[in-house]
């Protein structure tokens, strides 16, 4: 299994190189009216943070004529927005701002008809990594500690995360099959609510967005484990990756901006600009180090042939997970 | 004490010219955003947020916070005026709201409103500066269990909400509990409920949709109905005397509401997950059930208006706690606060008081000035709102309608909600019709979502085992007052009865 991103880290400076070109380009297209800027999830959380950001550095700069309309449309796992995209009536005017649910629901519900390759690709804004976390009253301390110790358990170990077929469950499903690790699985709401349970000691373990658990880790309520990203994390040298551990495995939540399918060249031109500018701000790239998230930088081909790669991925994870 | 030291360098940053004057328009921005029907503080930090990048991060929490507390006093305005809840928040301040503005009383409920949301505002930050650590800890042992009980609880006093017909209570709680589960279900990732497979379902119902649609269209139908339009909201008229005549009326009657108000809403408020719209409908189900006259709720009692509206002023600075000290919101309002902070540079989290004591105090500073100033501007705005009430229903009931529709609209910009709100408005009519209490359907709009999951995760947590609502130490105790809360009716049927019978 190979779920590794792409080997463009470090090249972020060749990436934003790359867009510049356009700029000539996009002058020919402006927008005509507000921009609907449909974040998957619901407020809060990790894409509702990195939109905001996004919109704000937008804003600061006056970088569009006209202004972006952030809406939450988190309903039925990101199904809400991506009906609202694909049925978008001004794909000029639409775009969204995804997770990795951009990949799992259209695979968990068949039903709703959605090719996200129909999709236009804008700007990957960074990719997400994940991290398992415990609590340090727990007494553990590594990642051999952890196995033990959920091993000693033997099934009534409690970790929670964000619910079946999400990203953590994906990430928690691979350790404990690779492992043979008997995991009582608690779903919650959003990564904001697991972070708070494993913090009261509720829970007992989770897989989280290193931004999400942050704050207790630098107050050394929690003790990272284990990382699921291709290399250490530059915030988190001591540990180790699942990768050294002689598993062929990692995985991110993907931050990036997708406009409606059916998008004019000209208008997604225009967009890849302006969010390639935001990109190579220095506060974007203050965010990307400060939360841990990685660069990807990818151009359109690259981007489509990602995602083909991530929904055969995703296809396979899940259907080992559901069975 | 270093305590007081703090609070006063932060009171001294909240009073610097740039922020006080941020304070100011927040506050009042804040009050039209929230009398305004559909939109809440939600909206309004939401809208303003990237404002906010213009000026320093301590400025900037301030003028959000001030909004946040702004639209806690404008959500009364158009729950008494107009009938509508102006935001989630303020859904209980409609019960008794409306009534007292249809007896013409509409400036004592507004006066209550405010003096209620003033002191349950500060008694909330008063708690908040001694008790910020100590608290914080607090939220942390509530787990899903101890979640649910409280939420049972809740509901134990719903059962009194209703009037004396408990079938008809149950009922409705019931069909609010249904119309909550309709979307996605996040414990077992699918879809649940989407009737007649229309899209718009998964997104779930709205509170707010039911909301409007009950008491905006649903309430002005009754009205015109029972009135033949010739409603009459007997001459409101509002002077300097009258005001303070109001003043000292609210503060006789509606004291036990505010108190009761101020510290349950504030204790829900800090609970992570729960936030001011369940501690307001909590607070109003309480004082109703401790009060000596509960059959003047739903009437117009003063302290039917002051205890929801001191809870969601006290709940809105309680739910500032988790999200300062834990980095968790405690409502959909700081979830965006949240979003802010980041983009400021700023970690909440555990860390937060001491790495930037500056940043926490000037904003804890900032809670004591904004109250004061809103509870200023409210009083000083109430003659505008009492001098709406005196225009004509005919005009009045377009006015309602097309407020309705473009507030429910301007919440989620769908049209899909839009023939919801008709909807329930037509079913809310129909219902009242039959003698429905429709107060505990949408109650448990609101609470079903939190009840729900935290009572499947603890059921996982202990392998379907319902003793761990009982043998833990803080869910046991609220688990069996709410029962025996519930089966109290029951208990006092079958002591009328027995008399009845040996006669």
């Amino acid at each position: 299994m190979k779920l590794s991103k792409r080997l463009f880290l470090g090249l972020a400076v060749g990436g934003t190189l790359a867009t510049l070109p356009i700029s000539a380009l996009a002058q020919e297209w402006q927008p005509t009216r507000p921009i609907d800027f449909t974040i998957m999830a619901g407020p809060g959380g990790g894409a509702d943070q990195i939109a905001r950001f996004v919109q704000s550095v937008v804003e600061a700069n006056d970088m569009t004529n006209r202004p972006l309309i952030p809406t939450n449309r988190g309903g039925g796992s990101g199904a809400e927005a991506l009906l609202h995209l694909n049925d978008a009536r001004d794909p000029d005017h639409t775009l969204m701002v995804t997770l990795n649910s951009f990949y799992t629901t259209p695979i968990r519900q068949e039903a709703l008809g959605i090719d996200i390759e129909t999709f236009t690709p804008i700007t990957m804004m960074g990719v997400d990594p994940f991290v398992l976390w415990v609590h340090k009253d727990s007494g553990i301390t590594d990642f051999d500690g952890f196995l033990a110790k959920v091993r000693e358990m033997d099934g009534e170990y409690v970790m929670g995360g964000t619910g079946a077929g999400q990203e953590d469950s994906i990430v928690i499903a691979y350790m404990a099959g690779v492992y043979d690790l008997d995991i009582k699985y608690i779903p919650y709401d959003g990564g904001g609510a697991v972070a708070k349970d494993l913090a009261g000691q509720q829970i007992m373990a989770t897989v989280n967005n290193p931004a999400e658990a942050k704050g207790f880790y630098e107050a050394g309520d929690f003790i990272p484990l284990l990382a699921f990203s291709d290399t250490r994390m530059d915030a988190y040298p001591d540990v180790p990756t699942i990768k050294e551990l002689g598993h062929d495995f990692s995985y991110y939540n993907q931050r990036a901006i997708v406009g409606a399918p059916g998008m004019s060249d000209e208008a997604a031109a225009y967009y890849r600009d302006i969010f390639g500018q935001v990109y190579a701000s220095d506060a974007w790239q203050d965010y990307l180090v400060s939360e841990s998230l990685s660069p990807l930088p990818m151009d359109e081909a690259e981007t489509r042939a990602y995602w083909a790669t991530q929904v055969a991925n995703h296809r396979q994870l899940l259907s080992e997970i559901d069975g | 004490m270093e305590v007081f030291s703090s609070l006063a360098d932060g009171i001294f940053l909240a009073l610097m010219p740039i922020n006080l004057m941020l304070i100011l328009i927040g506050v009042t921005v804040g009050l039209f955003i929230g009398a305004m029907p559909g939109l809440g503080s939600v909206n309004g930090v939401a809208i303003l947020l990237p404002i906010t990048f213009l000026v320093p991060p301590s400025s900037a929490i301030i003028f959000l916070a001030a909004i946040y507390y702004g639209a806690m006093y404008g959500g009364a305005i158009s729950s008494v005026t107009l009938g509508i809840p102006g935001a989630s928040t303020a859904v209980a301040t409609t019960f008794d709201g409306r009534p007292l503005a249809l007896q013409g009383r509409a400036s004592l409920a507004l006066v209550t409103a405010a003096l209620a949301s003033f002191v349950g505002g500060t008694v909330a930050t008063v708690l908040f500066t001694l008790f910020a650590p100590l608290l914080a800890t607090m939220a942390l042992s509530f787990g899903p269990p101890e979640i649910f009980a409280l939420m049972l609880l809740a509901f134990a006093t719903f059962v009194g909400l209703g009037g004396d017909d408990i079938p008809k209570t149950i009922f409705s709680i019931c069909f609010g509990l249904v119309l909550a589960t309709v979307g996605f279900d996040t414990i077992s990732g699918e879809p649940r409920l989407v009737l007649f497979d229309i899209q718009g379902f998964l997104r779930g119902i709205g509170f707010i949709v039911l909301a409007i649609g009950v008491y905006g269209i649903g309430e002005m139908i009754w009205t015109i109905e029972q009135t033949r339009g010739e409603v009459t909201t007997t001459n409101p008229k509002m002077t300097a005397k009258g005001l303070i005549a109001d003043s000292k009326e609210a503060t006789k009657k509606g004291w036990k509401g505010t108190l009761i108000g101020s510290f349950l809403g504030f204790f829900v408020g800090v609970l992570p997950a729960a936030g001011a719209t369940p501690g307001s409908l909590m607070s109003y189900g309480v004082a109703k059930m401790l009060s000596r006259t509960p059959q003047e709720y739903g009437k117009g009692s003063p302290d039917g208006v002051a205890a929801p509206e001191a809870a969601n002023n006290s709940a809105s600075t309680g739910s500032m706690l988790p999200m300062l000290t834990l980095g968790i919101p405690g409502s959909p309002t700081t979830a965006i606060l949240l979003g802010g902070m980041v983009i400021w540079g700023l970690t909440p989290g555990p860390r937060l008081f001491l790495d930037q004591s500056e940043f926490v105090w000037g904003l804890i500073g900032s809670f004591y000035i904004s109250n004061l100033a809103a509870v200023l501007i409210n009083l000083a705005f109430i003659p505008l709102f009492v001098w709406m009430l005196r225009m004509p229903f005919t005009i009045l009931a377009p006015l309602i309608f097309v407020l309705s529709i473009v507030g429910g609209f301007a919440a989620s910009r769908s049209m899909h909600d839009l023939w919801l709100i008709v909807i329930f408005g037509l079913g809310a009519f129909f219902m009242r019709k039959f003698d429905y209490p429709l107060a505990p359907a949408v109650l448990a709009i609101v609470l079903g979502p939190i009840a729900e999951p935290t009572l499947r995760q603890s059921l996982l947590l202990s392998s379907g085992d319902p003793m761990i609502f009982f043998n833990r130490p803080i869910a046991g105790p609220i688990t069996v007052i709410a029962i025996f809360l519930i089966l109290l009716p029951a208990f006092k049927l079958l002591r009328r009865k027995k008399p009845a019978a040996a006669n």
